[in-house]
């Protein structure tokens, strides 16, 4: 009735649902063992002090300096266009909104996922090519617990503050070039972002969704990382889902938090 | 790595961390002055309320006193019922005026509230009665449309 070339699509499409479905439920499971494990590495501080150190503070200075220019870039893009229509006092409002709601969380988490979530996955499916994570297993050592829980939270809390410094770095390159460069008056520039930015309404769900980019993105590397072939070509490849994947889901579930959180404003 | 060198990087990191969220609640947010102060509720009709949106500010004589806490439509006098929230540490007359301005021409808008002369003052949950709408562009146009061609047909007769 079919022939066998259909026969062979719908196959694959089986064989690509159910593979699919089959990596999302190990991926649930291993957020799950880590989330359980996490009570262990919380006592060994240590662990979680290292990874801080390889992902945040090694992402500082790329968060900051592209924070800075990507500010100065609204800078002079939002007077340009504020001043067609005369209201280039409202500046600081602009660059100060973008920032803090999407730009900052959204960039950072983008930087991050490429700078630190990219390092995580070829680290630990290195691991697991060298068969370091067996010999751990071994040593009647969970891998999970030494090392893939310290790295998840080591990611979980230094994404909020990268978005953070990215933020504040951006209002300053805002300032400098709006107020400094261009001539903005000061005062407006400062007093009309202050009366229109919400602690709540803008800083926190700024926070909440650089917390939650946090979690999907070192959720997926180190999925990536644990579930890579250990083979170099496995390695190389699940490096690349991981940016690729990461970079989706963030712009995915940003959409999902700004309908979410801003629907009336 | 050496243990000190590495607690003081990520120290430095998070202290950055923790000042760049503060300058954005401080600075940017401006958490300082109204929403941690203490205040008193008011309520406003008013029969348009024009282009006014929750958190606008409510000033008196130029000054920031408070924000508008929530706007409802009032089934019974079938007009917007306008609640603020107003700084403890400011007092209004009974005769309060409030009416809803624009900053600018374009700009947002405020409630501005107008201190009438007398002595008794507005307690919390207390009615402005005194309101006057805002200005709808619109109806402006066709006023002056209206005026427009009345004069044009007066002036043929």
């Amino acid at each position: 009735m079919f022939n066998r070339g259909t026969i062979i699509n719908v196959r694959n499409v089986g064989h690509h649902t159910v593979d699919s479905i089959l990596r999302l439920g190990y991926a649930t499971r291993f957020i799950a063992l880590t989330l359980l494990n996490s009570g262990n590495s919380f006592l060994r501080v240590r662990l979680i002090i290292r990874e801080l150190y390889f992902t945040g503070v090694l992402s500082m200075i790329i968060i900051l300096i592209s924070g800075l220019f990507v500010g100065m870039v609204l800078g002079y893009q939002g007077y340009q266009t504020l001043n067609t229509y005369g209201s280039e006092s409202a500046l600081g409002v602009l660059v100060a909104l973008s920032l803090v709601r999407e730009l900052g969380p959204v960039m950072s988490a983008l930087l991050f996922a490429s700078r630190a979530g990219s390092a995580m996955t070829a680290e630990i499916g290195l691991m697991k090519a060298t068969e370091q994570l067996s010999a751990m297993e071994m040593m009647a050592v969970d891998p999970i617990a030494r090392v893939v829980a310290p790295r998840f939270w080591a990611g979980v809390i230094s994404m909020p503050l990268l978005a953070a410094m990215f933020s504040a770095m951006g209002v300053y390159g805002g300032y400098l070039v709006g107020v400094v460069i261009i001539g903005v008056d000061e005062g407006s520039f400062w007093s009309q972002m202050q009366s229109a930015v919400d602690f709540r309404e803008d800083i926190v769900n700024g926070v909440i969704k650089s917390v939650v980019f946090g979690v999907a993105i070192t959720w997926i590397a180190l999925f990536e990382g644990y579930d890579a072939l250990p083979t170099a070509e496995g390695v190389s490849g699940a490096t690349t889902r991981t940016v690729v994947t990461s970079s989706l889901a963030i712009l995915g579930l940003d959409f999902i938090l700004t309908a979410f959180m801003f629907q009336g404003a | 790595m050496e243990r000190s060198t590495l607690d003081l990087w990520v120290g430095m990191f998070v202290i950055v961390g923790f000042v760049a969220l503060t300058i954005l609640a401080l600075k940017v947010g401006n958490m300082g002055t109204i929403g941690g102060t203490e205040t008193y509720q008011l309520s406003a009709p008013f029969t348009n309320i024009g282009g006014l949106k929750p958190r606008a500010a409510v000033k008196s004589s130029g000054v920031v006193v408070g924000r508008v806490a929530e706007i409802t439509f009032d089934n019974e006098k079938f007009m917007a019922k306008v609640t603020m929230n107003i700084d403890k540490r400011y007092k209004f007359p009974k005769d309060t005026s409030a009416s809803i301005l624009t900053a600018g021409l374009l700009g947002e808008q405020y409630v501005g509230l107008e201190g009438g002369a007398e002595d008794a003052i507005l307690a919390g949950g207390d009615t402005v009665k005194l309101t006057q709408s805002a200005v709808v562009l619109e109806k402006l146009i066709s006023q002056f449309m209206y005026s427009k061609a009345a004069e044009g047909g007066s002036g043929s007769k």
